[in-house]
C-alpha cells in the first residue's frame, strides 16, 4: 500500500470551489463570444418568433371583427407574456443541456469530469450563467416588443414578475440537470431527445392558451409543471400590476419544485455519471 | 521509495456476459464469446443474439514508485488507455484495486483528482476557443487563481514554442502537434503529484516528439513528478522510461527495465535484442499488428 500522500490546504476549499464555479461562467461567457454571429443569429430568430406569435392577438381582433369579447390588446400582451417567460425557461434549458453536449462532442467531458469539483459547484456555474444569459437575452426581445407594440407597462408590477421569473428558473435548472443526462449518455441524439421534454413542457404549461382549455388529462399534469405556475403568476404580475405578497400562494409551490427539483436533478445526474463509468460511455474514441 | 500508484488485480470488462438484447428494434450484429481487448469481431448467425464483451483490463498488476517513469508498451487495444482512464477515476474497475498516493481511486475521487492529471491521445479542447481561454478555463478547475495563472500560462507556452500571436486565436486554427503541446501545458498547470501521458506523442512529427519528450524528462528530473507513460513507441518507452510493463489482450504479460526485458529474450542471430524482439516472443506478433 503507497503512503497517503497530505493535500495541500491552499487554496481552501470554498476558494477552489468559487474559482471553479467561475470557471464555467467565463469559458461560457467564452463561448458566447466566439459564437457571437450565431449569437446574434439566434437572437433574430427569438425576436421574430416572439413578434409572430404576438401578432396573432392583433390578427385575433381582426378576424373577430364585431365580436366584442376579443380584446387585441390583451390577448397581445397576453402572447408576449408568454413568449418572453417560454424563451427565459427554455434558454436556462437549453444552456445547460447544449454545454453537455458541446462537452461530449469536442471530449472535454472527461477533463471536466476529472477535475477536483463537486457536481454542484459545476452546475452552480453552468446555471448562474444560463440565468443571467437568459435574461439578457429576454430584456432585448421585450425592449424590441414594448416599442413595436406600444406597451403600455405603467400597471406591471416588474420587480414582482422578475421574483416569479426568478422563482421559476429554479425548477427549469433541475430539470435542465436530469435531461443532460440524455447528452452525457447519448452524444449523438441525447442532445434532440431534450427538444421532447421541452416539447411536452409547452404544450402543457398553458403558454399560449389558458390551460383550461386542454382536455381533462392534460390539465392534471400541467399542476406538475413549473412553467404553468410561472405563467400565471407572470401574467399577473405584467398584465395586472399583482405584487409578491399576492403572488405567494403561486410563488412557494414553484420554489419548492426547485427545491425538490435541482437535488433530483444532481442525484440523476450522479447515477448517469456512475453508470457512464462503468460502460465506458465517457470517451468517443480511444 | 513508497509507491505513487498501486494497481491490484484489476478487471475491467465492457458489455455484460450474458445480456441477450430483447428489444428487437436495437438488435444488431454481435458476438457470442467473450473478446480480449480489442478483439470481439467473429459472428457466428446461428447463435442467439448477445452483446459482445471485451475485456479490456484482465487482472492487472503493478506498482509506480514516486518520481518514476513507468512506461505502458502495447499495441492499440491492448488495454493501455482503459487502465489510464481507471486510474484518472473516469472508468469504474470491475474488481480489484488502484491507490494514488494512498487514495483509493473508487472510494477516494476527490482526493485522487487534485493530485492527478492526465494527457490523452486527442488533444480534447474547445476548439472555438483560444488555448488561454481553455487552459485559463482547464486551471480555474483546479482552484487556481486568474491573473498568476495567466502569466504562467503565456510562460508554459513559450517554452512548449508556440507563438504569443497564437495563444489567442481559436484551437481550430492549430496543427495537431501545437494542440498537444496546449494539452500538455494544460496538465502541467495544475502541477500534478502523478502524471498520465496516454500516448502523447502519437501522431506528432519527430521534432515535435522530441521537444514533448524532453519536458516529460525535465518534468521528472526537475519537479519530481511520478508519470504513467502509455505508448505502442519502443524507441520512445526505452529513452524515457525507467521500467516497462508490456500489456497484450489486456494482460501484463512482462515487467521490467528495458535491460531487464531484454534479458528475457535472446537475440535473433545473435544481434542485441530490442524491445521489439522481446513483445514478438512474448506475445507471438508484432506491435503494430492490430488486434
Amino acid at each position: 500500500m503507497s503512503t497517503i500522500v497530505s493535500l495541500s490546504p491552499s487554496p481552501s476549499f470554498w476558494v477552489r470551489q468559487l474559482r471553479a464555479t467561475y470557471a464555467f461562467m467565463e469559458r461560457n461567457a467564452n463561448l458566447v463570444k466566439r459564437y457571437w454571429s450565431w449569437e446574434l443569429v439566434w437572437l433574430c430568430y427569438s425576436i421574430a418568433n416572439a413578434l409572430s406569435v404576438s401578432y396573432i392577438g392583433l390578427g385575433m381582433e381582426q378576424l373577430g371583427a364585431g365580436n366584442e369579447t376579443i380584446n387585441g390588446r390583451y390577448l397581445t400582451l397576453y402572447l408576449i407574456v408568454g413568449t418572453l417567460v417560454w424563451h427565459f425557461l427554455s434558454v436556462i434549458f437549453y444552456w445547460i443541456t447544449d454545454v453537455i453536449s458541446i462537452e461530449r462532442w469536442e471530449g472535454t467531458i472527461e477533463y471536466t469530469l476529472m477535475a477536483p469539483i463537486h457536481r454542484l459547484t459545476h452546475m452552480a456555474g453552468q446555471t448562474l450563467f444560463a440565468v443571467l444569459y437568459s435574461m439578457l437575452f429576454n430584456a432585448v426581445i421585450l425592449v424590441v416588443a414594448v416599442l413595436l407594440f406600444a406597451i403600455d407597462l405603467s400597471h406591471a408590477d416588474l420587480g414582482a414578475g422578475l421574483v416569479m421569473l426568478l422563482a421559476g428558473s429554479l425548477s427549469f435548472i433541475g430539470v435542465g440537470i436530469m435531461a443532460s443526462v440524455l447528452p452525457l449518455l447519448f452524444p449523438e441524439r441525447g442532445s434532440q431527445m431534450t427538444h421532447v421534454i421541452i416539447a411536452l413542457m409547452l404544450l402543457v404549461s398553458g403558454v399560449y392558451y389558458p390551460i383550461e382549455v386542454l382536455p381533462p388529462l392534460l390539465q392534471k399534469v400541467a399542476v406538475f409543471s413549473p412553467a404553468t405556475y410561472v405563467l400565471i403568476g407572470a401574467r399577473a404580475a405584467l398584465l395586472e400590476g399583482a405584487g409578491v405578497a399576492e403572488l405567494w400562494p403561486i410563488i412557494w409551490p414553484v420554489l419548492l419544485m426547485g427545491l425538490v427539483a435541482i437535488p433530483v436533478g444532481l442525484r440523476v445526474f450522479a447515477l448517469a455519471e456512475r453508470y457512464a463509468k462503468r460502460t465506458g460511455k465517457l470517451h468517443r474514441n480511444g | 521509495m513508497s509507491p505513487a500508484i498501486v494497481v491490484r488485480d484489476v478487471y475491467k470488462q465492457f458489455g455484460k456476459p450474458d445480456a441477450v438484447n430483447r428489444w428487437w428494434f436495437w438488435r444488431k450484429a454481435q458476438t457470442t464469446s467473450t473478446a480480449p481487448a480489442g478483439g470481439g469481431n467473429g459472428h457466428d448467425a446461428k447463435a442467439p443474439i448477445r452483446r459482445a464483451v471485451v475485456v479490456a483490463v484482465d487482472h492487472v498488476s503493478f506498482e509506480v514508485r514516486e518520481g518514476e517513469i513507468f512506461g505502458v508498451l502495447g499495441p492499440n487495444g491492448g488495454g493501455k488507455s482503459t487502465l489510464i482512464r481507471l486510474i484518472a477515476t473516469l472508468l469504474l474497475p470491475d474488481a480489484g484495486a488502484i491507490h494514488v498516493c494512498g487514495y483509493d481511486v473508487v472510494r477516494q475521487p476527490m482526493q485522487v483528482r487534485r493530485l492527478i492529471n492526465r494527457v490523452s491521445v486527442e488533444a480534447s479542447f474547445f476548439k472555438k476557443l483560444s488555448p488561454v481561454e481553455n487552459l485559463l478555463y482547464g486551471a480555474r478547475l483546479y482552484g487556481l487563481e486568474g491573473r498568476a495563472t495567466r502569466a504562467e500560462i503565456e510562460q508554459i507556452l513559450g517554452r512548449l514554442g508556440l507563438e504569443k500571436r497564437a495563444i489567442h486565436n481559436p484551437m481550430e486554427q492549430m496543427s495537431r502537434g501545437m494542440q498537444q503541446k496546449v494539452a500538455i501545458a494544460r496538465a502541467l498547470l495544475s502541477r500534478p503529484r502523478v502524471l498520465l501521458l496516454d500516448e502523447p506523442t502519437t501522431g506528432l512529427d519527430p521534432r515535435s516528439k522530441r521537444e514533448v519528450q524532453a519536458i516529460i524528462r525535465e518534468l521528472q528530473q526537475q519537479e519530481g513528478t511520478t508519470i504513467l507513460l502509455t505508448t505502442h513507441d519502443m524507441n520512445e518507452a526505452e529513452l524515457l522510461c525507467d521500467r516497462i510493463a508490456i500489456m497484450d489482450q489486456g494482460r501484463v504479460v512482462a515487467l521490467d527495465t528495458p535491460t531487464g526485458l531484454r534479458t528475457l529474450v535472446p537475440g535473433p542471430n545473435g544481434h542485441i535484442t530490442t524491445l521489439e524482439d522481446v513483445f514478438l516472443a512474448l506475445t507471438g506478433r508484432p506491435l503494430d499488428d492490430e488486434v
